[in-house]
């Protein structure tokens, strides 16, 4: 938390020092508009947190049904997968945000499905398959880090694929796992921003809605900034404890 | 099951890497309670030929019987893999999980056996490789010896009726390699069928019924290990055990 503050504290020095760029009085909390300011820009973190939070289980739940076949002897089973991840690695995402929210419930239609997608399931389903191909060669690298040896003494002591991976691969990958998982769900909350654009009510469309009415840019992106920064920081902290916690007993 | 036929029926076996042709034309059977020991210089095929018998290896050509049961699709082969245990080199025990845990996971999972039962199981096997007071550590506290003999143990808990060795005791420390051996020579002495690949030419004059001798994906020779050892019919069984037996 140090650098927090001394970064907090050289922000508010200079605006001291010079005074008249800055404005901190929109976000000051011992005035009534600042408070109400700062409860608005607040209230974003919620659908941040919960945005990021679906995208990111279901891009787990996705990536592994991408990984698990990517990963079979037989190549007709392993294309699907491998052109799943080329093709999805390759959109960038606020094209795919576009293509989702604005195209998707066309296609739909067309297909007799009349769903309208609004902007938050439009951002979860985004941020969901643009980063599944990322958590999918996540789970590859990870799973085929454990020694062969392992699936093969669980053939010879009867277990399925299934109990193979569920039992014995997996337990094991998922240490290996979590480091390069966690930093994806960093980049999952920071991408969230992206679904501003589709007027998702999240920190940035916040953010950006005050500048216009308040017209103070500065002050409010570097708050944005900050929510941001403790989100992470936070994430952050929870997977070293896990890590800590998970990968503690193996030599006991 | 099939009483009267052999535990192992293997009969003109290809199997090949690419263009390397790893076994030649493999005939090979083994009786119910034989002690067999395959040697041979590395590259020789003499696990591939092991891998091959449950399946870990796919053969291209010939066919294999366990027990009676023909190998063909996946569901024979699961039940010869159920019939047959097996003892890596590297142990390949399951390092997230105690040793308990790592006996009675298959016994558990595949065979539907209660908690308490495999458990009961699993101390009885422990006790007989003599290291029953290691059972709720994580493989990576034991010594290699100690963790080969619980890899036994994790076999012993499928109640196989046969036994594959690969190169059981080729990771171990020197003065650990009795310890293992003796496990297996108790195995053998109780009247277990089973393929050795092994490289200690003391445990098979002691254990083994038949020595097998391979190179270059063929049995060269094979015979009872008496005359094997002193009266080897072929020049290059000959040139291998010298090479072997000089120290």
């Amino acid at each position: 938390m140090k650098p927090i503050l001394a970064l907090t504290a050289l922000l508010l020095l200079t605006g001291c020092g010079a005074a008249g760029n800055w404005g901190w009085y929109v976000i000051n909390p011992n005035t009534t508009q600042g408070a109400n300011n700062i409860k608005f820009l607040l209230n974003g973190f919620g659908a941040t947190i919960l945005l990021s939070l679906i995208a990111a289980g279901m891009s787990m739940v996705i990536g592994l049904m991408v990984a698990l076949p990517g990963m079979s002897s037989n190549r007709w089973v392993r294309l699907p997968s491998r052109i799943y991840i080329e093709f999805v690695r390759a959109i960038p995402l606020l094209p795919m945000l576009f293509w989702v929210f604005y195209g998707l419930p066309v296609v739909l239609k067309s297909m007799g499905i009349s769903v309208s997608i609004d902007a938050f399931w439009g951002a979860i389903i985004t941020l969901a398959i643009s980063d599944s191909a990322f958590t999918a060669e996540i789970y590859r690298s990870g799973i085929q880090s454990i020694n062969k040896g392992q699936t093969e003494a669980a053939k010879t002591v009867g277990l399925n694929y299934r109990q193979t991976m569920r039992y014995v691969i997996l337990p094991q990958a998922i240490k290996r796992i979590l480091p390069p998982l966690a930093n994806q769900f960093i980049y999952i909350v920071k991408m969230s921003a992206f679904a501003s654009v589709i007027g998702m009510q999240e920190l940035t469309r916040r953010a950006n809605e005050l500048v216009v009415t308040e017209y103070r840019p500065l002050e409010i992106y570097t708050l944005l900034i900050f929510e941001y920064l403790v989100l992470v920081l936070a994430i952050s902290f929870f997977v070293r404890w896990l890590e800590r916690k998970m990968g503690s007993d193996e030599s006991r | 099951m099939a009483q009267g036929g052999p535990a192992i029926e293997i009969s003109g076996l290809n199997k090949w890497y690419g263009d390397y042709h790893a076994l030649k034309d493999i005939d090979l059977q083994v009786e119910h309670g034989e002690r067999i020991v395959i040697c041979g210089p590395s590259g020789s095929g003499k696990s591939t030929l092991i891998r091959c018998v449950n399946s870990l290896e796919a053969h291209n050509s010939g066919s294999i019987t366990v027990d009676g049961i023909a190998m063909k699709d996946a569901a024979s082969v699961d039940s010869i893999r159920s019939e047959v245990g097996m003892v890596f080199q590297q142990f390949n025990l399951f390092p997230h999980l105690t040793i308990l845990q790592n006996l009675t996971l298959g016994p558990i999972k595949a065979r539907g056996l209660s908690k308490a039962d495999a458990d009961a199981r699993a101390m009885q096997y422990l006790e007989r490789v003599r290291i029953p007071d290691q059972a709720h550590k994580k493989p990576a506290a034991l010594s290699g010896g100690q963790q080969q003999r619980v890899a036994i143990a994790r076999s012993l808990c499928m109640e196989p009726k046969i036994m594959l060795f690969d190169e059981p005791t080729s990771a171990l420390d020197p003065e650990m390699i009795s310890e293992v051996l003796d496990v297996i020579v108790d195995l053998a002495e109780d009247g277990m069928t089973m393929i050795v690949v092994t490289h200690e030419m003391g445990f098979a004059r002691k254990a083994a019924d038949r020595m097998i001798f391979m190179d270059h994906g063929e049995i060269i020779e094979s015979g009872v290990p008496d005359q094997f050892f002193n009266a080897p019919k072929s020049a290059r069984t000959k040139q291998f055990l010298s090479q072997i037996l000089q120290h």
